[in-house]
């Protein structure tokens, strides 16, 4: 083949490259960087106006609050990523923070209990993958059924009252500290690192993005779809049982009410950090950042003596924001155009 | 260089377009008569697209002028560009599949009752008048989407006429067309003519062009090589001038004595087609031939699993494959790169590394844990093969041209190594520098002992890359032809069931 060719080749598979290179692509760095920059001009802000928010004892409290949100939204990112969504997490951490706080109550070795709850998290998710993957269910649907299922379970169980045990066998878990740091902080990291390391470093975090990025393209490459669906909703589950297991050992009780609304809050930390709804996209660090957002944002302005329905007011448009940067994130080309639309009118 | 007698109806001066450091269109001219067929050739990337996309007001130009019957215009949107009478229809049809004909062609301009309701009776009888009009025989109740695509193309040049369209440009029309609907839209583009619209007419089919155009102008690197009268012209002198090389032979194909049995299908049934048997040999390509909607792609598709059979057994290289699952014909030999990239083969958004790498993971990693350093070097290799630039590694794969994306959804098979390729349409939409880079390709695998399969409805391709043509109709393969022998002609008769070539079709 002729020099020619080749120049004809690259010239095409340059073209946008250069796009990147030459201007200033907005969309590049707000991928890489931008979910940080706004957290870091938060706390900035948060330091100067909130009063003790800089303290140690009070950014460690952050952290454990912020720790419960952020382990349902790291199982959620891997649900998310395959285009799907869970809104049964909160109902799934009530449900499990019950089953662990009854078998622990019942004289069941610690670990066991802990492990039952976590289970029961993975089995709500089970149940989820299988309608969703198999029957081919819309996940939305079958979430919001199973978010009213499983809260009549943790009812059911516990003939809708606390179950309070003040001597909880696991309340280490939420309450103690591991070199000084609290322990949900730790799990906290530990589940980031586990979900990071699966989903950059091994083939089955390849796999989720794809079946996420194009479903269709990805059972023709061999991936079997179904069962990475399924997969995804055992994983969001069993997050959500070690958060309910967290949470019941904080509250050292097993409350059938824990976890309310929950689903949303995790939501919004994962679209927050950058991952799209419509799958495919995404990271779990910016799910984490996304987390810290929300959660430095309520502690902040409870410090500032932002009254709730201002808080709430604030949180809204925050996310409302996230999700628009996140649209023009997906059309650079778009950004391009109208920059350029006044342009050749001189 | 344009005639001076002819005062033309459109005329483009110095348009240019950046794009960040990129110079898509650098200062260009362009005119178009009334009452003729203009074509507009170049491979993908040489600016006929984008100039497209500033007259249709999709894209504003940095600089340059636009007139229309003398008067400059501003074309800022859209809609401005249909109300200067510029209508364009797009490779990607602009219609909404969900909605009925009759919806699509009012759409924006619903006819309304007196009580202000939707007046439907009233909006199915335009539509008809406007069907009527370039004598499509299309029933506008039907949702657009259960239409072909070639009616889908009629419904949208319906709308284009309706609203006294005086400049049309056809991107690739007939790209998905059969070849009795191609025959329609050429018939309606001559109507056209006559009536005084001026035509804009891009494609990269040669014969084509040359039916259709009056004059021909060449586009390449963003800049007009040249604009000839038809008649002055051979089409060797426009290849050449698209590429800047001669092109000698398109067409690579080896001929080699072929090997064992590596594809064999026996009475492969799916629904309306089949049952079908053939087999591929190593070192050979065969290529299912037809017309549109004659099953090739059916077929295609039974063989890999993507699609359930009702019967029939595939082989690969001895062993049997589990009909149902792609994953087992994968793992057994096969590959397959499917019709449309951007739907059933292309992660878009992700990098072209990671849409290479997914069918190869499972061969780099240790219990599920990649190698990232191996992978990155053997998609690497893949894509020096391939000629695709090394720095486009990390590139989202939808900012590649349909050339390099084509190559990127085969080097996802090449790095599996796998035996057997099932080929859909493998240069559709591809510029004429990377198809025959593909050919070439095709031809190495066949020198290693690959068996290729391909789905070709281009008939000078089918017969110049195959050793063997299937011919197919009505789901059925009827007849099989070497290529070696075999003419257009030969494959038409067979495909069309012969008698009188496509006249049965026409009016369906």
């Amino acid at each position: 083949m002729s020099d020619r060719t080749l120049e004809t080749t690259e010239h095409t598979a340059t073209q946008p490259e250069s796009e990147t290179k030459g201007s200033f692509d907005f969309a590049y760095w707000w991928d890489r960087v931008g979910i940080l920059l706004v957290l870091i001009a938060l706390v900035i802000l948060m330091a100067a106006m909130a009063p003790n928010f800089a303290s140690v004892d009070n950014l460690l409290n952050i952290a454990r609050s912020i720790a419960i949100n952020a382990i349902l939204a790291a199982g959620l990112t891997f649900v998310i990523l395959t285009a799907g969504i869970d809104l049964s997490v909160g109902s799934t951490l009530a449900v499990a923070g019950v089953v662990s706080v009854l078998t622990a109550v019942a004289g069941m070795p610690t670990p066991v209990a802990v492990l039952l709850g976590i289970l029961a998290g993975a089995a709500a998710g089970l149940v989820n993958g299988l309608l969703t993957a198999y029957l081919s269910l819309a996940a939305f649907i079958v979430t919001l059924g199973s978010m009213t299922y499983l809260r009549g379970l943790a009812y059911t169980m516990t003939d809708g009252q606390p179950v309070v045990d003040n001597m909880l066998s696991f309340r280490d878990i939420g309450n103690g500290y591991f070199a000084g740091i609290p322990a949900p902080v730790v799990i906290m990291v530990i589940v980031y690192a586990v979900a990071w390391f699966v989903l950059e470093r091994t083939r089955y975090g390849r796999h989720v993005y794809a079946v996420g990025g194009n479903a269709e393209a990805a059972r023709l490459a061999g991936i079997n779809v179904k069962r990475v669906i399924t997969s995804v909703y055992v994983i969001g589950g069993a997050c959500a049982g070690l958060a309910g297991v967290i949470f019941a050992a904080r509250v050292v009780s097993a409350q059938p009410t824990a976890g309310t609304s929950y689903e949303l809050d995790a939501i919004a930390a994962v679209v927050l950090g950058g991952t799209s709804l419509m799958g495919g996209r995404g990271r779990i660090a910016g799910t984490l950042i996304g987390s810290i957002i929300l959660g430095v944002l309520s502690t902040g302005l409870i410090l500032m003596n932002v009254p709730f329905f201002t808080q709430l007011l604030i949180k809204g448009a925050v996310i409302i924001f996230a999700v628009a940067v996140d649209s023009l994130k997906q059309g650079p080309l778009r950004l391009h155009r109208r920059a350029a639309t006044p342009a050749p009118r001189g | 260089m344009s005639a001076e007698h002819d005062a033309p109806l459109l005329r483009l001066e110095g348009v240019t377009k950046r794009f960040g450091a990129t110079l898509a269109l650098g200062g260009v001219d362009f005119d178009l008569r009334a009452g003729e067929v203009h074509a507009l050739l170049g491979e993908n990337g040489a600016g006929k697209s984008t100039l497209m996309k500033v007259l249709a007001g999709n894209e504003q130009r940095d600089a340059g002028r636009i007139l229309l019957d003398g008067e400059e215009i501003e074309i800022r949107s859209p809609a401005e560009a249909r109300q200067h009478g510029i209508a364009i229809i797009h490779q990607e049809l602009n219609t909404v599949a969900t909605m009925t004909v009759a919806e699509n062609l009012a759409l924006g301009q619903e006819p309304r009752s007196r009580y202000g309701a939707l007046d439907r009776r009233g909006m199915v009888r335009s539509a008809q008048q406007k069907l009527a009009r370039i004598g499509a025989g299309i029933d506008p109740r039907r949702r657009l989407g259960a239409l072909s695509v070639g009616m889908q193309q009629m419904v949208e040049i319906a709308r284009a006429v309706s609203e006294r369209a005086r400049i049309l440009v056809l991107d690739e029309p007939t790209a998905a067309l059969s070849r009795a609907e191609a025959g329609q839209l050429y018939r309606l583009v001559d109507e056209m003519r006559e009536d005084g619209v001026g035509l804009v007419y891009i494609s990269h089919r040669m014969e084509e062009v040359w039916q259709l155009a009056d004059r021909v102008t060449v586009f390449r690197d963003g800049a007009r090589i040249g604009t000839r009268d038809k008649d002055d012209v051979r089409p060797p002198d426009v290849v050449r001038m698209m590429v800047g090389r001669p092109v000698e032979d398109l067409y690579q194909h080896d001929r080699r004595r072929p090997g064992g049995v590596l594809l064999d299908v026996e009475g492969l049934t799916g629904s309306g087609v089949g049952p079908a048997s053939f087999q591929v040999r190593a070192g050979e390509v065969v290529c299912l031939a037809g017309l549109i909607g004659s099953g090739r792609t059916e077929i295609a598709r039974l063989v890999f699993g993507a699609d359930k059979p009702s019967a029939g057994t595939v082989r690969v290289a001895g062993r049997a494959v589990n009909p149902t699952s792609p994953r087992d014909g994968i793992r057994a030999g096969l590959a397959m790169v499917p019709e449309s990239r951007k739907d059933q083969a292309l992660f878009l958004p992700h990098s072209v590394e990671s849409n290479i790498d997914i069918s190869s993971l499972g061969q780099h990693t240790t219990v599920g844990v990649l190698h990232r350093r191996r992978i990155r070097e053997a998609v690497s290799t893949q894509m020096e093969g391939l000629r695709l630039r090394r720095n486009a590694l990390r590139l989202p794969v939808k900012s590649l041209s349909g050339g390099n994306q084509q190559k990127a959804a085969l080097a996802r098979w090449l790095m599996r190594e796998s035996e057997v390729l099932i080929l859909d349409e493998p240069t559709r939409g591809v510029d004429i520098g990377a198809k025959s880079e593909i050919y070439e390709l095709i031809n190495q695998l066949t020198e290693r002992g690959k068996a290729v399969l391909v789905v070709s409805s281009d008939l000078p391709e089918a017969i110049g890359i195959s050793d063997r043509i299937l011919v197919m109709r009505a789901g059925h393969i009827v007849h099989e032809l070497d290529s070696h022998a075999a003419t257009e002609e030969d494959v038409m008769f067979h495909a069309t069931g012969a008698v009188g070539g496509d006249q049965g079709e026409t009016d369906e």
